[in-house]
């Protein structure tokens, strides 16, 4: 009973951390068609920028409290926002309307680019921001002390799911996006100004990228090589729920968590496959994935 | 009329370089012959990534055959003791061609994008199987013996790179171009255009759009499995990280879109003249590497869209 509780809050805690580190990515594809690469870039600064801040905030003040999860957050903010800008008005406007993976070709070689820049900015050793994750103290579930970081991320995530979702479906600007994500033209034709939409997608994809750097920031050693790692991981839970949907990342995420956590547990020497053989099964018996709906033939 | 001339000129130019690369040898320094080597080697993958561009698809993964195709050579002469080159590059060659062969049922249903990440997803596989494989010296890997050929064993003070392996190289790199030449122009190759334009059209035609992908496949890997079989003989040793690693691949569409699908010999020109860049730029900017990479790959996209071999197109004054 104990192990299949521990599966539960484990794949849980995972899940969560699998839907914040990849819901930007697909959100971006669903509004601009675009496999955003760079999408590790902004991770792996994300979590740098809120690893160096909060090291050089407790070590000025080493009794930090809370106030350290409102660096973090700065800097998930100021990372989505200043890199976000530089890669969609400096790189992707050029080579929107030209195909698909000519736009991936351009992420990629901006991921490559800011591969270098962190390590020119921040150097080949390891960052660990440990502080915020004690902030919660431990949690006892079913008898097993849990970190209560780890805990608090799956309703914070949960929240993060729900209000993405609620912008969406349930506001003006939301309901003027489906309309962009529909039809381009049709959309620009009613007076939307769709470029404004794309930048504004891709900031906010940005900072949910930089975001989910910055939460993981206390979980992991932030070194160089974390961001590929996760675009290969992020890529898989989005595709398994279908490209472009925010639900389906939420399923993917849950689906990837609850394999990967049971391999941990029962064959650990499985885990990194779990991943790529349930994107593997999804893909083979429905390739547009689980929520994605099928594009239209072209004649 | 002009196709006939241009595969003309493509087959004769083949010939050309590679009698000026055997007459060459006696002149070129240990390094330079050793670029050479390396270069043709890895021009090998991307003239495989070139064949699956001209069906309009990318794959972010032609590292696990690069990887597939060194190690089954370098398990073939540690563990089984073969020396043979010829032998070597056959084990390389069925080894990728069986893996590809049984992946395509799954990547041939899939284009663009997906096509792309599904073969990266594998490459990180096989790369997480060998860090981890403790036989296989993990991500140390391990090292293989100087190659013999038909029973002629290169003299022992000569070191690994003899005019023998070097000759084998150029040859048999020669004839496969020619070969992938041939193949474009045929209606497997034509079948290709027909996938990248539009698939639904082709398949009226009572073609099989997803047959033609997985026998492109096929052969991407099996040229992919041989460049690495040749990067492995020249280099003497074979690691994970060398072949099988995301960065890998990378490079390989980098050098891809660098050389462009206007020909065979692009992927070559390209190759040859990252390995150089590549030579300097590690001595002068370790640090700086792959963001030469990136602004360069950008650089191509917005101003050079078909690669270097189009500048050679636009000198002729005729358009790509």
């Amino acid at each position: 009973m104990i192990e299949l509780a521990a599966i539960v809050v484990d794949s849980l805690v995972y899940a969560s951390w699998l839907f914040i580190v990849s819901i930007g990515l697909t959100l971006i594809f669903g509004v601009m068609n675009v496999l955003n690469v760079a999408h590790g870039s902004l991770y792996a600064l994300g979590a740098y920028t809120a690893a160096w801040a909060v090291g050089m905030y407790v070590s000025g003040a080493p009794d930090a409290g809370f106030e350290l999860l409102a660096i973090m957050l700065v800097a998930a903010v100021v990372v989505g926002v200043v890199v976000g800008l530089l890669i969609e008005r400096g790189v992707l406007r050029w080579v929107y309307g030209r195909d698909e993976i000519v736009i991936v070709l351009a992420t990629y070689a901006v991921f490559l680019v800011l591969e270098d820049v962190m390590k020119l900015i921040f150097g080949p050793e390891s960052y660990i921001a440990f502080q915020p994750r004690f902030l919660f103290g431990t949690v006892s579930v079913a008898g097993i002390p849990y970190v209560g970081y780890d805990l608090l991320l799956v309703p914070v995530v949960a929240l993060i799911g729900l209000g993405i979702w609620a912008a969406i479906h349930r506001t003006r600007p939301g309901k003027l996006l489906i309309a962009v994500i529909h039809d381009r033209e049709i959309a620009a034709a009613l007076g939307i100004n769709v470029t404004r939409f794309f930048t504004v997608t891709f900031l906010c994809g940005a900072f949910l990228g930089a975001l989910g750097g910055a939460l993981s920031a206390p979980l992991i050693s932030v070194v160089p090589g974390i961001g590929v790692e996760l675009i290969v991981l992020a890529f898989a839970v989005v595709v398994i729920g279908g490209l472009g949907s925010v639900e389906g990342a939420a399923v993917g995420a849950l689906l990837v968590g609850l394999g990967r956590t049971a391999a941990v547990f029962f064959r650990p020497e499985l885990e990194l496959f779990v991943v790529f053989v349930v994107m593997t099964v999804v893909l083979a018996v429905r390739p547009e994935g689980l929520f994605g709906k099928p594009k239209a033939r072209r004649i | 009329m002009t196709l006939l001339r241009r595969v003309r000129l493509t087959t004769a130019g083949i010939a050309v370089a590679t009698a000026a690369l055997l007459a060459l040898w006696p002149l070129l320094p240990a390094w330079a012959a050793h670029t050479v080597g390396v270069s043709l080697g890895g021009g090998l993958v991307v003239l495989g990534l070139l064949i699956l561009i001209r069906f309009g698809l990318v794959s972010f993964g032609q590292g696990l055959f690069f990887a597939i195709g060194g190690y089954a050579a370098a398990l073939a002469n540690q563990f089984l003791g073969i020396t043979d080159m010829l032998v070597l590059s056959v084990a390389g060659i069925a080894s990728a061609g069986a893996v590809a062969w049984a992946l395509g049922y799954i990547v041939r249903g899939h284009r663009g994008i997906f096509f792309a990440m599904l073969n990266l997803a594998f490459s990180m596989i096989l790369f997480g199987i060998l860090a981890k494989t403790v036989v296989l010296g993990s991500t140390d890997g391990f090292s293989v013996g100087v190659p013999t050929l038909l029973g002629f064993a290169p003299d022992p003070e000569a070191g690994r790179l003899t005019f023998m392996l070097f000759g084998y190289i150029v040859v048999f790199t020669a004839v496969v171009a020619w070969w992938v030449d041939r193949i474009l122009a045929s209606p497997i190759g034509y079948a290709g255009q027909g996938v990248r334009e539009n698939e639904l059209r082709l398949r009226y035609l009572g073609v099989s759009a997803r047959g033609a992908v997985h026998i492109a496949y096929i052969a991407a890997a099996k040229l992919a499995a041989l460049g690495g079989v040749f990067t492995v003989l020249l280099i003497g040793h074979v690691t994970p990280e060398d072949t099988a690693y995301w960065t890998k691949s990378g490079e390989f569409v980098f050098v891809a879109i660098l050389g462009g699908s206007g020909n065979v010999a692009a992927p070559f020109i390209a190759q040859t003249v990252f390995e150089l860049v590549r030579t300097f730029a590690l001595q002068y900017a370790p640090d700086a590497w792959q963001m030469l990479l990136g602004i360069t790959l950008l650089l191509v996209i917005l101003f050079l869209p078909g690669g270097l071999w189009s500048l050679a197109d636009r000198l002729r004054g005729r358009d790509a």
